[in-house]
């Protein structure tokens, strides 16, 4: 589509649709949201996709080359690990955790912020003086510290690791929410919502909410994208997942024991990590580029 | 800036550092397995012998009473005995503390070398192919997993093509008197040149792995300042006035654009701390991110806790300083 006719078409409709009409208009944004598509369905579909069973072990194939090197075959793309486990399996089954991760921690975090930022920023007082000193507590912390602090304490696994990231991730959306929240608070219409004698309940979720979604939505996938390298992060520190489930990071750590003679090892799960997060990158800064009337010029 | 308002904003720091305090004491506290056990291990040890060591640990206190000491003793320092190395927990830090002061400044400086040049260039050349390449190249820089990269840099650098060591941060033949314990400084006070290689050396790959994330977001950051400042009517004057290109980006336009990069500077340093752990483990390298995961893994939890909250108060006055920075640097914001 040239320029001329997206700008055309976005200024069509209502906003939202104008906004994704603006999103799907770049290329490379669209693009990078059908590759983010590719992953999820990859990890969704991934007992059907997969070659070999991910925790197959035959140590007949250990550290068998990928299939364009002397040695490798093509039922093993990308060669096998240390165990003999089939690689690019692994890499598909590992599609689930980071993603599972992913998705369920900015969506329960999302939510938790979403209430706990509603709450200050519109009943303010001592809801809002405990909601903020909380967070300004919570962001005393460096991300990656806490979370291996939690972990330490509850010990590792899928559970605890989302635990131990919405500890700390529901700030962020709690403080785009209260500002979004303080400003909207002091619009027309939610006076006038107040003025009909609206219940606070009513005008936090009915009024206010439906208008702040946006700024809500375009940090939770920026976000995401970080969550997925602080899981994998983790798993490579061996608190995350743990063995044999196939995890991308414990996938990258495995392989460091065999730098020397199996490069593969490593490199092919740390690039599916690099392509998925690039992918939410891209798509995610398209998605504000749109609904950020900043950058509509 | 204002003096009193600067000790206002210091004191707003005391319930974040009194809330982070007792975060980290009862994340621990809380964690299960008695320290009592972990820290005798299978040593035969009589019951009476048990019981005076949970009363020197103060375990036998009811839970805010130790909170109360546990703070006393943070204060000064006293995080009491590291199981592992049966030597004060803060001994252990401070003599862990150089190696990642010195991998976190060399990271820092690296960023900031590569961040700005390229910020501005691609500010300059907007939407010339440049412009586009390290656009791209900062998606890219982000988007990394830090210990994936450390991994391929070992591979290639160490590995294949043995220019560089794969572990540690100095060979055994190299020896230097500790001055600073920055191996850079003191082999350069000493004048010790192979020293110095050996220790740079050892430093380059580590560095880069935390730097590159870094020098990705500050580059974004000094581009669209630049961009900013660029399209202010100051600019335009000094253009209509005569001044050369370069004289303008360097005397009018840098020296502004440059005040959001150095806050976001100061405050992604706060995110090496995280980052170091990673880096440390894949290096390893001897400092402090690698002890405390080592810590975990052999439940060595007064480390541990001393460790989380060096960081934390590190981080909380890191960003303060960076708020400071930030009004400093820019007159027109208040404090």
């Amino acid at each position: 589509m040239s320029d001329i006719a997206a700008t055309i078409s976005a200024q069509d409709g209502s906003p939202l649709r104008r906004n994704l009409n603006l999103f799907m208009s770049s290329r490379l944004s669209t693009l990078s949201a059908v590759f983010v598509l590719l992953f999820v369905l990859m990890a969704i579909f991934a007992p059907w996709i997969a070659p070999h069973d991910p925790n197959e072990t035959d140590l007949f194939r250990r550290l068998q080359p990928p299939a364009w090197i002397e040695g490798g075959e093509f039922a093993f793309l990308f060669g096998c690990d240390g165990l003999g486990r089939d690689i690019l399996s692994r890499i598909i089954y590992g599609a689930r955790i980071s993603i599972f991760i992913g998705f369920t921690v900015i969506v329960v975090a999302t939510g938790i912020g979403i209430i706990a930022g509603l709450a200050s920023g519109y009943l303010r007082g001592w809801v809002d003086i405990t909601i903020s000193r909380l967070v300004d507590i919570l962001l005393g912390f460096p991300y990656l510290i806490f979370a291996i602090a939690l972990i330490a304490m509850i010990g590792p696994g899928l559970q605890n690791i989302i635990l131990a990231l919405v500890y700390k991730e529901w700030v962020v959306p709690c403080r785009v929410v209260r500002g979004e929240t303080l400003a909207a608070r002091e619009v027309e219409y939610v006076e006038a919502a107040r003025a009909l004698g609206g219940s606070s309940r009513h005008i936090m979720l009915r009024e206010i909410l439906p208008n702040i979604l946006s700024p809500v939505i375009v940090v939770s996938t920026i976000r995401m994208a970080h969550v997925i390298i602080l899981e994998a992060s983790l798993s490579f520190l061996g608190l995350g997942v743990q063995p044999p489930t196939a995890s991308w990071g414990s996938m990258v750590s495995d392989g460091r024991a065999f730098m020397l003679e199996a490069w593969w090892v490593s490199t092919f799960p740390g690039l599916a990590i690099l392509l998925l997060v690039l992918a939410i990158n891209v798509a995610s800064q398209g998605l504000r580029d749109a609904f950020d009337p900043k950058f509509h010029d | 800036m204002n003096f009193g308002k600067l000790i206002e904003r210091l004191a707003q720091l005391i319930p974040v550092l009194l809330g982070v305090t007792v975060i980290v004491f009862f994340m621990m506290a809380l964690t299960p397995g008695d320290p009592v056990q972990i820290m005798i291990g299978d040593q035969p040890i009589s019951a009476e012998q048990e019981a005076e060591l949970r009363h020197d640990m103060g375990l036998d206190l009811p839970p805010v009473e130790r909170f109360v000491k546990f703070l006393g003793n943070a204060v000064t320092g006293n995080f009491g005995l590291s199981f592992f190395h049966r030597r004060p927990v803060i001994d252990v830090i401070v003599e862990r503390l150089p190696a990642t002061i010195e991998l976190s400044l060399v990271s820092l400086l690296l960023a900031l070398l590569t961040s700005i040049p390229l910020g501005v260039l691609a500010a300059v050349k907007k939407n010339t192919i440049f412009d586009r390449l390290a656009t791209v190249g900062s998606l890219f820089g982000v988007s990394l997993p830090g210990f994936w990269f450390g991994i391929l840099l070992l591979m290639l650098f160490a590995v294949h093509l043995h220019i560089l060591p794969v572990s540690g941060r100095i060979g055994y033949a190299y020896e230097v008197d500790a001055v600073t314990h920055l191996l850079l400084i003191d082999s350069l006070i000493a004048g010790r040149l192979d020293t110095f290689g050996n220790a740079l050396s050892h430093l380059i790959l580590p560095a880069l792995t935390l730097g590159l994330p870094m020098a990705a977001i500050l580059m974004r950051v000094t581009r669209t300042s630049m961009l900013e400042v660029l399209s202010q009517d100051y600019i335009t004057f000094a253009e209509a006035k005569g001044i050369n290109r370069t004289g303008i980006l360097i005397r009018h336009a840098l020296k502004n654009a440059l005040i959001p990069t150095v806050t976001v500077a100061a405050l992604e340093t706060g995110s090496l701390l995280g980052g170091n752990m990673i880096v440390e483990t894949v290096f390893g390298w001897p400092g402090l991110g690698r002890l405390v995961v080592e810590s975990i893994f052999v439940r060595n939890y007064p480390l541990v806790q001393a460790a989380v909250l060096f960081y934390a108060v590190t981080y909380v006055f890191l960003n303060f300083f960076a708020d400071i920075l930030y009004t400093v640097l820019n007159p027109r914001v208040k404090l």
